[in-house]
């Protein structure tokens, strides 16, 4: 009985173990795209850093029941949306509590952009048009930004997009079509 | 899918949709996508289920640039990202001076709040003996003035006492004539009185 319960005691420990490796995977693995998403949808780093450490709290917390049904990756990420959307939510009920943001203009998202081996006009020219970009990008809805930032920041597939946001697949080509009429509306093209 | 592949008949030749042999629908962009590789936004920017291109944008100038702009803004992210999460966190709770500070204010803080409770509690010491000597001093006025009050009330009393004692003492000695003469008068009336009798 004794050595029963020895064996047992190492079992679980030899599991909690595996659990927290696995886990130190999982956060080492994901942590900078979940993080590159949520900055470049609130546009501030001190928040996107907070909601990350969030979202790896939950998921900790939550790992157990995670089921495989989509990759880590998609759960994960959907825990991050719907951290922001809790947070957007509750700064819009929360009104009189308009503390200042730190969010920056994603109009100067170009600055950031590697120089490459452009020359210096193709790099100003390039700047600009990141620019162009990041200021309709902050014009989308809130679900067409993040439809559009998945994709074309986070280059992720439509199923997975889908399964991230809980939308069908159809509704996120809807989304995704309209973000990227408004994207080329404010490069310059017709609609 | 399937509408991939009905665009596919309609998309003009030599254009390589990316990403549709491993089951993609439509391709994300890339850097650094091979020049023969047609733009992702022209794809799914106004596709409709029947694969047409609702927007009319397919193949037109502004597509590349779309690319090419939708792909710069992607770099650009992952750079601020890359930076944003490499950047330099002070540890607040690390630094000495900031801890020594935070303990200085502290310490300030407390002996502000010492000095205002002692001060405000012997303020209110000193206000509370103070109304207690007030009252004390009205007290002592008031017990002063009902004295004298009492006092003059007595003073008067006997005044008036007196001045009954005195009248009544001077009015018998000042009234006499009149009484001398009433009593003549009723030893007269009693002695004609008495002649008038002996006579009849």
């Amino acid at each position: 009985m004794a050595a029963g319960t020895a064996l047992e005691q190492m079992s679980m420990a030899r599991t909690e173990e595996s659990f927290s490796d696995e886990f130190s995977t999982l956060v080492t693995r994901h942590r900078p795209q979940i993080f590159r998403f949520l900055l470049s949808s609130t546009r501030d780093i001190d928040l996107a850093e907070t909601l990350t450490q969030d979202c790896f709290l939950k998921a900790h917390r939550n790992w157990s029941s995670f089921r495989g049904e989509s990759t880590a990756m998609t759960w994960l990420m959907r825990i991050a949306i719907n951290l922001q959307k809790d947070h957007w939510r509750s700064r819009r009920m929360q009104f009189w509590r308009q503390t200042q943001t730190h969010a920056v203009d994603l109009e100067v998202a170009g600055e950031w952009l590697p120089s490459g081996e452009r020359s210096a006009e193709q790099q100003l020219l390039a700047r600009e048009r990141v620019g162009q970009v990041g200021k309709a990008v902050e014009g989308l809805s809130e679900r067409q930004r993040t439809v559009f930032l998945l994709r074309y920041v986070e280059e992720m597939e439509l199923s997975e997009i889908a399964g991230a946001t809980g939308l069908n697949e159809g509704t996120v080509k809807a989304h995704l079509s309209r973000a990227l009429a408004k994207v080329r509306a404010k490069l310059g093209g017709k609609r | 899918m399937k509408f991939m592949k009905k665009f596919a008949e309609f998309a003009p030749s030599g254009w390589h949709l990316v990403g549709m042999a491993k089951g993609k629908d439509l391709a994300a962009p890339a850097v650094g996508r091979a020049a023969h590789e047609k733009p992702f936004s022209a794809l799914e920017s106004g596709l409709d289920e029947s694969g047409l291109d609702k927007f009319g944008l397919a193949e037109t100038p502004l597509d590349q640039t779309l690319d090419d702009a939708l792909a710069n803004f992607r770099l650009s992210i992952h750079a601020w990202s890359e930076a944003a999460g490499n950047r330099q966190r002070p540890l607040l709770a690390a630094s000495p001076q900031r801890r020594l500070g935070r303990l200085a204010v502290g310490w300030a803080l407390g002996c502000v709040l010492a000095a205002g409770g002692v001060s405000s509690g012997v303020w209110e010491h000193h206000q509370h003996e103070a109304r207690i000597a007030a009252a004390r001093v009205a007290e002592y006025e008031r017990q002063v003035a009902e004295q004298r009050a009492q006092r003059n009330r007595e003073e008067e009393e006997n005044l008036m006492a007196k001045v009954d004692s005195d009248v009544s003492q001077e009015v018998p000695t000042a009234m006499q004539p009149l009484a001398q003469l009433m009593i003549e008068d009723q030893t007269q009336n009693q002695t004609r009185n008495q002649t008038q009798d002996r006579t009849q």
